[in-house]
């Protein structure tokens, strides 16, 4: 009875501990909008280290990855994450659009077959995460049905979002058409590749952390 | 599935009546039994957030499944409220508990077909292929 108290009482303590350990952040979006740029640039920043590969090709990430510990320090606070990089959610994965980059018929199959896997497992790991930043190419129309889908189920689950408008260096880009689109969220333009706002970033993901 | 040339254009109407008591499997499986046949399907009404995720599921498990279906184009069409005065803001709420969000339009076409879907906050435009 005394161990069955005694281990009962350890994974409490552990679980509450946990809870305040780590949060855990997705980086949500469509296809190549620079999630993994985004999640790369704040795991260098932290710890040295990458998340995953970026690619010019479409669905270059196929798998949910993750980075445990991340600590971020900023302005005399700490947060300690586990960022969620997912692969971009699409409603259609065509083998042939990757033939254009070059990419080989039968290598081109396989990556659509993972893309279309990569999606689901997207989907379902919403239910996982304390909050989620949403990566939008500011340079493409906000107004897509993916994006409305992926912020209406985080609006459903209740769980906090921010939105960044990511390649704000690009010369098609514009944020206001981002603003307008999702006026009820809070928005930061970044370029992750260039590091431009990346600290104003920051301030709105400590912002973020408080909203769970 | 994967058609060269437009050789004809087909709608499918579906009032929300028609998929109001239908279970999420069942709405998501009509609608996608639909467009697998190269329709394009028009809901009088709008999915919930968490249908359309379970819509673009099954579409990836179908992509992985049926030879030359590519995926979807989807698109909700809803009225403009901003600017409207509260009354119609409150009278637009309570039928949407009441009847569904019946004044939205959805919009569902195989890719292979719809192209693009264009969508600003004014207009909706359908690219065909």
């Amino acid at each position: 009875m005394l161990r069955i108290l005694k281990s009962f009482s350890k994974r409490m303590l552990r679980g509450l501990f946990k809870k305040r350990e780590s949060i855990k952040i997705g980086f949500y979006g469509p296809p190549n909008a620079g999630k993994t740029s985004l999640a790369n640039k704040i795991c260098k920043d932290w710890t040295g280290e990458e998340i995953g590969l970026v690619s010019r090709i479409p669905h270059e990430t196929r798998h949910v990855q993750f980075k445990e510990k991340v600590e971020i320090k900023h302005k005399g606070k700490t947060l300690i994450l586990k960022l969620i990089d997912t692969p971009g959610i699409a409603t259609k994965i065509d083998y042939e659009d990757f033939l254009k980059y070059g990419v080989k018929k039968n290598e081109a199959k396989k990556r659509a077959k993972e893309a279309t896997q990569g999606i689901i497992e997207s989907i379902q790991w919403l239910d996982d995460m304390d909050a989620v930043v949403i990566v939008l190419d500011a340079s493409e129309n906000p107004y897509s049905q993916v994006n409305i889908t992926i912020i209406g189920n985080l609006v459903a689950r209740k769980i906090p979002v921010l939105i960044v408008a990511n390649k704000i260096d690009l010369r098609k880009a514009d944020i206001d058409k981002i603003g307008a689109a999702f006026p009820d969220y809070e928005l930061v333009g970044i370029s992750a590749k260039e590091g431009t706002n990346i600290e104003e970033f920051y301030e709105a993901l400590f912002r973020l952390a408080k909203k769970i | 599935m994967k058609n060269k040339k437009l050789r004809g254009l087909s709608l499918q109407v579906i009032p929300f009546a028609e998929i109001d008591k239908l279970s999420i499997s069942e709405r998501v499986k009509k609608i996608l039994g639909i467009v697998l046949n190269n329709k394009i399907v028009i809901i009088h009404g709008r999915l919930r957030a968490e249908e359309e995720a379970r819509l673009i599921e099954d579409t990836m498990a179908l992509v992985d499944h049926v030879k030359n279906f590519r995926g979807i184009e989807l698109a909700v069409i809803e009225p403009e409220l901003s600017g409207r005065g509260i009354m119609t803001k409150i009278r637009h709420g309570l039928a949407k508990k009441l009847v569904g969000d019946s004044e939205a339009l959805t919009v569902v076409g195989p890719s292979s077909i719809v192209k693009e879907i264009k969508k600003d906050p004014r207009k909706i435009e359908l690219f065909l292929g």
